[in-house]
């Protein structure tokens, strides 16, 4: 019995244990918890849910994705995670989870009704499992979300240099949303959350020397700014393919997706 | 040739297509969904006067193909980049006969690259050294994501593909377009995964590398390898569009682009029929780093003359006009290019 069975009515034998009326909202506020580990984005948030339907015994969610050619991983991914989810509501009853339009419907739609698992789905296609994959980008999540952090500090900053970027630590962070999201981040990778630690540091948690801390940045600019790309591409196909889906989309913060401009404070060399 | 404001580009479209997607040429569904997918891409990303209806988007043909490419003698030249995909479309995607039959007509203003699939095995060498009789072939346009038999994809360093590029090597065949599309196996990886690029392009340092679409949705993985190998070039399919619905974000994959691989490896493409050129070309040399993004420098009229044909001209030995052409920047092969012209870096 898991632990939140434990604190529903308990049952009278052998009648129906009563259930707790879910509705839309609640089963969106669970599928909040489903990440598009590509975009770093509730797949709520992006519009991914099509459609929630209460069945005789149970709950039917259809999901939608931008393209039939989305990466079919990350397709399996975001569905057997909804149905995790939604499996572990105790008043859920009877959960199916199917991704609609996609090249690989039939067998992701297969693999999650026998409750195959990513192997037994995907078969000769898949080696062992999909950590690797996860971890990947949780490392990529936390290397944008360090950049956003940072970019914001030297903004609001004038006292900070780049050349002090490697020094900058923790405590040095206002604590806005931008800094949450990174200790989230943090957390997800096992790295320290101590306001003695530094920023910057790689996917480990390893510094990095004063030298090299401007390529850094500037390297961890480019993921952010691609999995930015990305994000708002990705809403705009979704709204193209499926016209009205932009009123379930919310927008991805601006500040987001766009530097910076106030970031530097040096005088742009001309160009001829 | 165009011209604005007494500014002279040469132009090369290096990514363009002839395809035969309508549903008499579907093999099964997945035909339909992947034109449709292409269609969605085009409708979401084009002007709305640039737009056109499914019905059109489907096929082509060869005299629309020359009235779209060639529209107001803009384009100088234009490069064959076509997709198999024989298990979506009864015939092929990319029409070989109607283009290359258009490549003879027009071989001033045409190149014809083909394409190979290693998993063809012993065979597919057979063909490939066939091929390159043909059509003289001096590129390929590889696609990783073709799906074949029981496999969805393949890997640029799989031990058969060496092979191949070894014959390419024989061949002569040295500028190498690689689009990486979702679907490789395992399908435990990233399916959108650069690194292969990284393997061969240090194992076969005589060929170019083309990356199409500059790796997205993998730019910074694409930027960090390219920055490393200096025979890695990116191809602007698929980003170029970005310049009229989200032009911050494609001046963001310019400056990236520019900063870590330089001037010399960027090369245009409208991806016809994806796009048209012209107005992609019009809107390029209009273009302007937006003046509050002082990470990035402001591009140039030379770096846009590179960019939209010098830099492909190049490659493929396409005829310039003597004053239209310019020489290599003085620039590190690897790293990232004049760093101190980026505010970012001036510390």
């Amino acid at each position: 019995m898991s632990p939140r069975t434990a604190f529903a009515p308990r049952a009278v034998p052998g009648e129906a244990p009563p259930l707790l009326a879910l509705t839309e909202e609640s089963v969106l506020r669970a599928l909040d918890a489903v990440i598009d580990p590509e975009l770093d984005e509730p797949i709520t948030d992006l519009g991914f849910v099509r459609s929630v339907r209460f069945t005789d015994d149970g709950l039917e969610v259809h999901l939608r994705l931008p393209t039939s050619f989305c990466a079919p991983n990350f397709a399996y991914l975001m569905a057997s995670d909804a149905k995790d989810v939604l499996t572990a509501l105790p008043e859920a009853g009877h959960v199916v989870v199917e991704l609609d339009d996609h090249h690989d419907s039939a067998i992701i739609n297969g693999g999650l009704a026998a409750d195959a698992g990513y192997l037994g789905t995907f078969r000769h296609e898949a080696e062992s499992d999909l950590d690797e994959l996860r971890a990947t980008f949780q490392r990529k999540a936390h290397t944008a979300a360090m950049e956003r952090a940072l970019t914001a500090l030297l903004r609001a900053r004038a006292d900070i240099q780049e050349q002090d970027v490697a020094s900058v630590v923790l405590g040095d962070l206002p604590d806005d949303a931008a800094k949450e999201a990174l200790l989230r981040r943090r957390a997800t990778l096992g790295l320290s959350v101590d306001d003695h630690d530094p920023v910057l540091v790689d996917d480990r948690g390893a510094p990095y020397p004063a030298a090299s801390a401007a390529l850094a940045l500037r390297r961890a600019r480019s993921t952010r700014i691609s999995i930015d790309g990305n994000a708002h591409f990705c809403r705009g196909l979704l709204a193209t393919r499926y016209p009205g889906s932009e009123a379930d989309q919310v927008p991805r913060a601006e500040e987001n997706f766009f530097p910076v401009s106030s970031l530097i404070r040096t005088t742009r060399r001309s160009v001829a | 040739m165009y011209t604005k404001d007494g500014e002279k580009f040469f132009i090369v479209d290096a990514h363009v297509a002839l395809w035969d997607a309508r549903p008499e040429n579907q093999r099964n569904i997945h035909g339909k969904q992947f034109i449709d997918c292409f269609y969605d891409y085009h409708a979401n990303l084009s002007p709305a006067e640039q737009k056109w209806p499914y019905e059109e988007y489907l096929y082509q043909g060869g005299e629309r193909f020359m009235r779209d490419v060639f529209a107001d003698d803009i384009v100088d030249h234009a490069i064959f980049q076509p997709a198999a995909l024989t298990e979506f479309y009864k015939n092929g995607f990319g029409q070989t006969e109607e283009a290359w039959a258009l490549t003879q007509a027009h071989p001033d203003k045409l190149t014809y690259n083909h394409n190979f699939d290693p998993r063809y095995g012993e065979a597919g060498l057979d063909q490939l050294r066939a091929d390159a009789e043909r059509f003289n072939l001096k590129g390929v346009k590889l696609y990783t994501a073709e799906w074949h038999g029981e496999s969805r994809g393949w890997k640029l360093d799989d031990p058969w593909a060496y092979r191949y590029f070894e014959l390419c090597r024989e061949l002569g065949i040295t500028n190498i377009h690689v689009h990486k599309g979702p679907t490789i196996r395992p399908l435990d990886r990233d399916a959108f995964d650069v690194a292969d690029i990284d393997h061969v392009a240090t194992d076969f340092t005589d060929l170019n590398f083309v990356v199409e679409h500059v790796g997205l949705p993998r730019l910074e993985d694409f930027c960090w390898i390219a920055t490393q190998e200096p025979n890695v070039h990116g191809g602007l399919a698929v980003a170029m569009p970005f310049i009229h619905t989200r032009p911050r974000y494609f001046a963001q994959i310019i400056g990236e682009l520019i900063y870590w691989i330089g001037e010399d490896r960027i090369q245009f493409s409208s991806d016809y029929a994806l796009w048209t050129p012209k107005w992609l070309i019009e809107a390029f040399v209009d273009f302007q780093i937006p003046e509050d993004m002082t990470e990035y420098a402001p591009i140039t009229m030379d770096q846009k003359r590179k960019i939209l044909g010098l830099n492909a001209a190049k490659m493929y030995d396409i005829p310039v006009p003597a004053e239209l052409q310019l020489p290599d920047a003085n620039e590190t092969e690897t790293g990232p290019r004049e760093p101190e012209r980026a505010d970012l870096a001036a510390v």
